[in-house]
């Protein structure tokens, strides 16, 4: 396999860019593996590629219905951030976020992670208090976070109104500087590659339509184009279809799948070069590399897998960035899409054991899965490699819903991700 | 966006009137107080959440203000029917999960 460098570049350039090597195999599966993993979005790839490079673990497929990275890993709004409130996921998503700052190096695939910092508003004094006690908790986990005053926020984004004209003012903010933004693409399509140098096989375009047990384990997939592949554990990680694959397997999930959508406007030159969210009145902004401003609305409040959500939750969360960004006012959006979304009740994330044998599930992501992508591949390797959770996955458990010991991250986390 | 018979106010109106509340027909548990750690997790968060058909709470927040359910496909988003509180949809409920 061809490294990539600086200097591979020029060469390539000399043959007209013609000549690089396919990225990743496509390779037939075979009968049986060590482990599969359902879903080849950015956390399930992530999953193979740190089982190969942490456990030693190379017989590995991971199985996916469409293509590598065309899910909630194509759909979202690309924010990397680790400020969450409590413990646990604090220490997940920091976890997370040291992976990140190594990725591109470790991965020899520019991800282009940009530390550029992100603002999360607060419009009212409950905010302010909310963001405080968020910061200073982040501080004791030892993860980098301030609380700006208006004034402070202003020179950060000088074209944010931050006037008290507007209906909801900005009071102030946390500051994030270490987060930002990283290409999603990318990051799907380097742990691909990395993987596949270790041999995982990677296959597209095949469905799992049957989680195959025996004496309750599960012992393999049947899948609706290359019929049974057996497996000594399963992962799915599936985002939106956990449910339905749970149900496969005869269990339910404390899920939800909904709508989330997410907009980008026309290329227009460089004028924010942070990210601004704001979870009073719901939007988030930022400008891509290209020069497209990034929008994120919320989800719709019904259930939904049709990957298309309602115009009104487009309309209210444009409606909120112009009155954050009056300049922006008469710049056109270009396109729109929804992606599916698992949410669970106290918006934390399920890796965990399943009432069957061998058959573990990484989901409950919701809305603000795309920032954990190294940390979730990591903690869920090493769960898969052991059979048993990892010590950092453990209180996600989907057996917390049973004992009630939730990690209630509910609007605690400075937006709904 | 959806166009929503209530069948209080009986008319469709905009879905904005409306806000969803999740999977209908939850029973809660007769004898609560002898209700096992699961038994209880299970009535407050399991839910089944079908690629398909799926009955729905749902409450005209803006309008009557009265609650009522829908079945609906979840993949296709066709509304399949709304009916009142204490009705019985036409469409069997073990078909959802």
């Amino acid at each position: 396999m061809q490294k990539y460098s600086g200097f591979g570049l020029l060469k390539h350039a000399l043959s007209y860019h013609e000549n690089w090597q396919r990225a990743w195999r496509n390779p037939k599966p075979k009968k049986k593996y060590d482990v599969i993993i359902v879903g080849g979005g950015g956390h399930g790839l992530a999953t193979a590629y740190y089982l190969a490079k942490n456990h030693n673990i190379t017989n590995i497929a991971v199985v996916e219905k469409g293509y590598l990275g065309g899910g909630n890993t194509a759909r979202n709004t690309t924010i990397v951030r680790s400020n969450y409130l409590w413990d646990e996921s604090a220490h997940l998503y920091e976890h997370a976020m040291k992976l990140w700052e190594g990725l591109s190096q470790d991965l020899n695939y520019n991800v282009m992670f940009s530390q550029r910092g992100v603002l999360n508003l607060g419009h009212t004094q409950q905010d302010m208090r909310d963001i405080e006690r968020r910061v200073n908790a982040n501080r004791l986990n030892g993860i980098d976070g301030e609380v700006l005053d208006t004034q402070q926020v202003s020179e950060i984004v000088p074209i944010m109104d931050c006037s008290a004209n507007t209906r909801y003012p900005v009071m102030g903010a946390s500051w994030q500087p270490r987060a930002g933004v990283a290409r999603h693409d990318a990051v799907a399509w380097g742990y691909a590659r990395a993987a596949d140098l270790m041999g995982v096989d990677l296959i597209q375009q095949c469905e799992v339509v049957d989680i195959l047990q025996e004496d309750g384990a599960a012992i393999g997939v049947e899948t609706k184009q290359h019929g049974t592949i057996k497996a000594d554990r399963i992962g799915c990680v599936v985002a939106g279809n956990s449910s339905v694959l749970a149900k496969m397997a005869g269990f339910t999930l404390p899920l939800e799948s909904h709508p989330l959508q997410a907009l980008v406007s026309e290329p227009i030159k460089p004028i924010l070069d942070t990210v601004v969210m704001s979870n009073h009145v719901h939007g988030y902004v930022s400008q891509s590399d290209k020069g497209d401003l990034v929008i994120g609305a919320g989800i719709d409040g019904y259930t939904g897998y049709g990957q298309r959500g309602s115009y009104a939750t487009i309309e209210h969360t444009v409606q909120a960035i112009v009155e954050l960004f009056p300049i922006f006012s008469r710049v056109r959006m270009n396109r729109q899409w929804g992606g599916i979304v698992d949410t669970c009740p106290d918006a934390c994330p399920i890796i965990s054991a399943t009432p069957v044998e061998n058959l573990f599930f990484n989901c409950g992501w919701g809305t603000g899965g795309f920032k954990a992508t190294p940390g979730s591949g990591n903690v869920f390797a090493a769960t898969l490699a052991k059979g048993e959770a990892h010590e950092m996955a453990k209180p996600f458990s989907m057996f917390r819903f049973w004992d009630g010991s939730l990690i209630d991250e509910h609007g605690a986390a400075g937006v709904a991700h | 966006m959806f166009s929503i018979y209530c069948p209080y106010c009986e008319e469709h109106r905009e879905e904005e009137e409306f806000h969803a509340k999740g999977q209908a027909h939850i029973a809660r548990p007769l004898d609560a107080d002898n209700c096992s750690d699961q038994e209880w997790g299970e009535y407050l968060y399991f839910r089944n959440n079908p690629r398909g058909l799926h009955h729905e709470l749902w409450v005209h927040a803006t309008g009557c203000r009265k609650f009522f359910n829908i079945a609906r496909d979840t993949q296709s988003y066709e509304i399949k029917e709304t009916y009142k509180i204490g009705a019985q949809s036409k469409f069997p409920l073990t078909n959802d999960q």
